[in-house]
């Protein structure tokens, strides 16, 4: 019989919204809502609540394909429709999934989007991936243009830019398909429960600063963003969810207790790590287990950060609606430049006390593994740390070589260990 | 005696390597990994301590003065009668497996009368094959009695009318059992008697013939005490040592090239299905690494489907390329289309050996892709594995080190290929005594004989 696996309350919860969620969905045109598709960086889950319209995130119905082992399936199809093996395995499951009916994970079919808001933050894919969606639906386009943090900051000028284009491109755009008008005091109450539910979420990732940390800041991290990072933001849900995953993760610090995984708490932390790039989802519990397996917790990662970077200050800030939609679409983590990049993954590996970093490089992303070799080495020259480099791919299951990611692996631990024991001085021969 | 074991299980060998206290070589073994990992790692300990033993023999022999000179000769002596005692031993298992194989075959032809022609012509060229001054085609059994087998089988299948694949099938599936099983039954006494065979070669004089006798002696009687072992590569999982003991491959050759050569920072190690480039400290510690990804092109093992293409062995391919003239310029190292690629050049008209020539350019050039993402070629620089043992790889290797970094000193040693097991064998000592001061001193002495 298969072990049963150790889940926190709020992952039992979170299912649960999750779950919830895809009901509403496949109700949504009964309901007379209107279905929104968009991306999760730079995603404006508010603006389309206040309008009573649903989102749908394409690459989150991937990344839920792959963990439930239906991406090589999809990616198959989406391969025989005339897409080459390079294209990014998230459009390609995601076409897949179309082309077999669009059944979400709960078995029921996803509904057709009425609008296709566009929120360009960093992916180029993303506009190739809904001009894709444009053919197949033949329904309108909201598209966003995020100009990227080229030298590392927002101007007001950029935000200015970009709430301007909220303001005559999107807004007029979802009133037309909702048939609504705005409703500014509904958004601004949107917007104040994100704020409370992005502090609980910040709150959580800094537990990670203590040793050892109670939580795991990437494997458990991916769960903890799920509803802020989706379609709850600035719901009373997600203000529920955060406090109690707060409450949980506080309790755990309370007693010095380590994260927990699927196989148990884990005790006794061995390395703290710091990571970039996606997990990978088609073997995501294995690749966690050759973590927790040498006692390696993750205490900050970059992909929790790709739908927004509280840590780093930020909050939706209810007095200007328009603007901090803006202000949150630029300072997504894929929006960010490389000097950024490597600024942000050297002050975690600091601020965290990490030993180390890890890259995991995605196969079939061109956007966002291009000039990762040379951040690793930057890293390693301002922290002093050893940096690891590992590559899979998001639901690609070709792409994921076990015995490889495994050497890989576990070569930088026992590389970690040994530079500890090492003394300060070469011993005379 | 006591002594420390490095295990290497590699995707094509398995190599194991014997350490005494003092962190010296005593022995080395190698063995093609097979199915089954624990019988290629029990074999290639068994041959690491084997040729513990006829290194004793060559170190009792070295003390003696008046023998001191033949030391060296005495012990390859030795070494090849055993390889022939050895070679006949498993050529009796495989040709009675065989055998009852073909009794029992419920063909209408018999291939019983046909096996043991072959058998028999195996057997009659065996000391040919082993003969002074002779190189095997393979350091494998499987091979060189593979490749023999069927070239006797061909003209076996004519002369009985048998379809030469049935024959083959029978060496095939006896060849598996045969390599499954461990078997140490005689190899004491083969032992002896190659030593023995020694003495009888030698014009030696009595008192001589005395001394000689105490030394075989002193090989054979010694004990050999395992205080630890540590075990290595692919297969490490399956290795019977506690996790503990298991080391990752990455670490052990650095460790052991940082053994063999101290100055070495950077480490370059082709293996058969994986290139690493490594770089590392003063003290032979990892700072940082990079391997090849889910693919093995152009790695060991697709030098070795070349060699299967070409119908020759792994050893043949480096000397063949090194005659190259105009060597052809290649860009595809896949390992699953290597036979194809070959095919088009050779029906193409382009000679054997400016193919080879442009092929071993192209396995360096992915090497020098990942060697430049680990961090580059530093002074001085060792290349490790099976490939670092072709000459035309080092060459190639060496021409593109100095076009792209400058000069460097190349290091190779005849050990490439236990780099990985040394390094085991060295975690193995510093298991074994507790603490780094014993392995720091075996460093700086000199880990190697």
């Amino acid at each position: 019989m298969k072990a049963s696996v150790v889940k926190e309350p709020s992952m039992v919860r979170q299912k649960e919204l999750i779950e919830g969620y895809f009901h509403r969905l496949a109700r949504a045109k009964e309901d007379g809502r209107a279905v929104v598709y968009t991306f999760v960086p730079g995603n404006l889950t508010e603006l389309l609540l206040a309008f009573d319209a649903l989102p749908v995130l394409p690459e989150i119905n991937a990344l839920q394909s792959g963990m439930r082992k239906l991406s090589g399936e999809y990616i198959a199809e989406a391969e025989r429709a005339g897409h080459s093996e390079d294209v990014c395995s998230y459009v390609k499951c995601d076409i897949g999934m179309m082309l077999k009916g669009n059944v979400g994970p709960t078995g029921e079919k996803l509904p057709e989007p009425d609008l296709l808001l566009l929120s360009c933050t960093g992916c180029f894919t993303f506009i190739k991936w809904f001009e894709l969606l444009r053919q197949r639906y033949r329904c309108p386009v909201a598209m966003l243009h995020v100009p990227y943090q080229e030298s590392g900051v927002v101007t007001p000028a950029m935000v200015a830019y970009v709430a301007k284009q909220l303001e005559t491109e999107v807004v007029p755009k979802l009133e037309r398909v909702t048939k609504k008008r705005l409703d500014v005091a509904r958004l601004q109450e949107l917007l104040a429960r994100s704020r409370t539910a992005e502090d609980d979420l910040v709150a959580v990732f800094e537990s990670a600063r203590r040793r050892p940390s109670p939580i795991d800041a990437y494997f458990s991290g991916v769960y903890y963003i799920g509803p802020l990072f989706t379609a709850f933001r600035g719901t009373q849900e997600a203000v529920d969810f955060y406090r109690l995953l707060r409450a949980e993760v506080e309790a755990r610090a309370a007693l010095g207790q380590g994260p927990v995984t699927p196989e148990g708490a884990l005790e006794d932390e061995r390395f703290r790590l710091v990571v970039e790039g996606p997990p990978n989802w088609t073997h995501f519990r294995e690749f966690w287990k050759m973590f927790y397996d040498e006692r390696a917790v993750v205490v900050a990662s970059t992909y929790t950060k790709v739908g927004g970077l509280y840590d780093r200050g930020f909050r939706h800030d209810p007095s200007r609606p328009l603007e901090t939609l803006a202000e949150y679409c630029l300072g997504c983590y894929t929006n960010l430049s490389l000097p950024a990049r490597v600024e942000l993954i050297s002050d975690y590996v600091r601020d965290y006390q990490a030993d180390g970093f890890l890259i995991n490089s995605v196969k079939s992303c061109d956007s966002f593994s291009a000039g990762q070799l040379v951040m690793l080495r930057e890293i390693e020259e301002r922290t002093s740390r050893a940096g690891a480099f590992i590559e899979t791919d998001l639901v690609d299951p070709r792409y994921f070589s076990a015995s490889n990611v495994k050497t890989r692996l576990e070569s930088y631990f026992q590389m970690l260990a040994q530079e500890r024991r090492v003394p300060e001085t070469v011993p005379a021969s | 005696m006591k002594c420390c074991v490095g295990i290497d299980l590699g995707s094509t060998a398995t190599k194991a390597v014997v350490l005494d206290e003092e962190g010296c070589i005593l022995g080395r073994g190698v063995t093609n990994s097979r199915s089954n990992y624990d019988v290629a790692c029990m074999v290639a300990r068994a041959e690491a301590l084997l040729d513990t033993r006829f290194n004793l023999f060559q170190a009792a022999v070295s003390h003696q003065p008046d023998l001191r000179a033949h030391a060296q000769a005495l012990c390859s002596e030795a070494q090849r009668h055993f390889r022939l005692e050895q070679y006949l031993a498993q050529l009796r298992e495989l040709a009675a497996t065989a055998l009852v194989e073909a009794e029992s075959s419920r063909s209408e032809q018999s291939f019983v009368t046909p096996l043991h022609e072959i058998f028999d012509a195996l057997r009659e060229e065996a000391p040919a094959l082993h003969a002074p001054g002779e190189r095997p085609r393979s350091d494998f059994f499987r091979d060189v009695a593979g490749s023999r087998f069927m070239a006797l089988a061909a003209e076996a299948a004519v002369r009985h009318d048998v379809p030469h694949e049935l024959l083959l099938g029978f060496f095939d599936k006896a060849i598996l059992a045969v390599e499954g099983r461990v078997s140490s039954a005689g190899l004491q006494e083969r032992l002896e008697r190659a030593l023995r065979a020694t003495l009888e070669e030698f014009d030696l004089a009595e008192g001589e013939r005395q001394v000689l006798r105490s030394a075989v002696r002193t090989a054979i009687e010694t004990p050999l005490i395992e205080a630890c072992s540590v075990g290595t590569g692919y297969g490490r999982a399956r290795l019977p040592f506690p996790k503990e003991r298991i080391r990752s491959e990455i670490l052990c050759h650095g460790l052991g090239a940082h053994a063999r050569f101290p100055e070495t920072r950077t480490v370059l190690d082709i293996g058969g299905q994986d290139t690493k480039a490594i770089q590392v400290d003063e003290q032979g510690i990892v700072t940082s690494f990079q391997m090849n990804d889910r693919c093995a092109a152009g790695c060991g093992r697709y030098l070795g489907y070349i060699a299967d293409e070409m119908n020759l062995g792994l050893h043949e391919l480096g000397p063949l390329a090194l005659r190259a003239k105009k060597p052809v310029r290649i860009s595809s190292t896949c390992t699953v289309f290597a036979g194809a690629e070959l095919r088009d050049r050779l029906a193409s008209g382009q000679r054997r050996e400016d193919i080879l020539g442009g092929l071993h350019r192209a396995i360096v050039l992915r090497a020098m892709s990942l060697l430049a993402r680990s961090g580059g070629v530093r002074e001085q620089f060792t290349f490790t594995g099976g490939v670092a043992k072709n000459e035309a790889a080092v060459r190639a290797l060496r021409q593109l080190v100095e076009e792209n970094y400058g000069e460097r000193t190349l290091n190779t040693s005849p050990d490439s290929i236990y780099m990985g097991a040394l390094g085991a064998a060295l975690f193995a000592l510093r298991e074994s005594t507790g603490d780094r001061e014993a392995l720091s001193t075996a460093l700086g002495a000199g880990a190697t004989s």
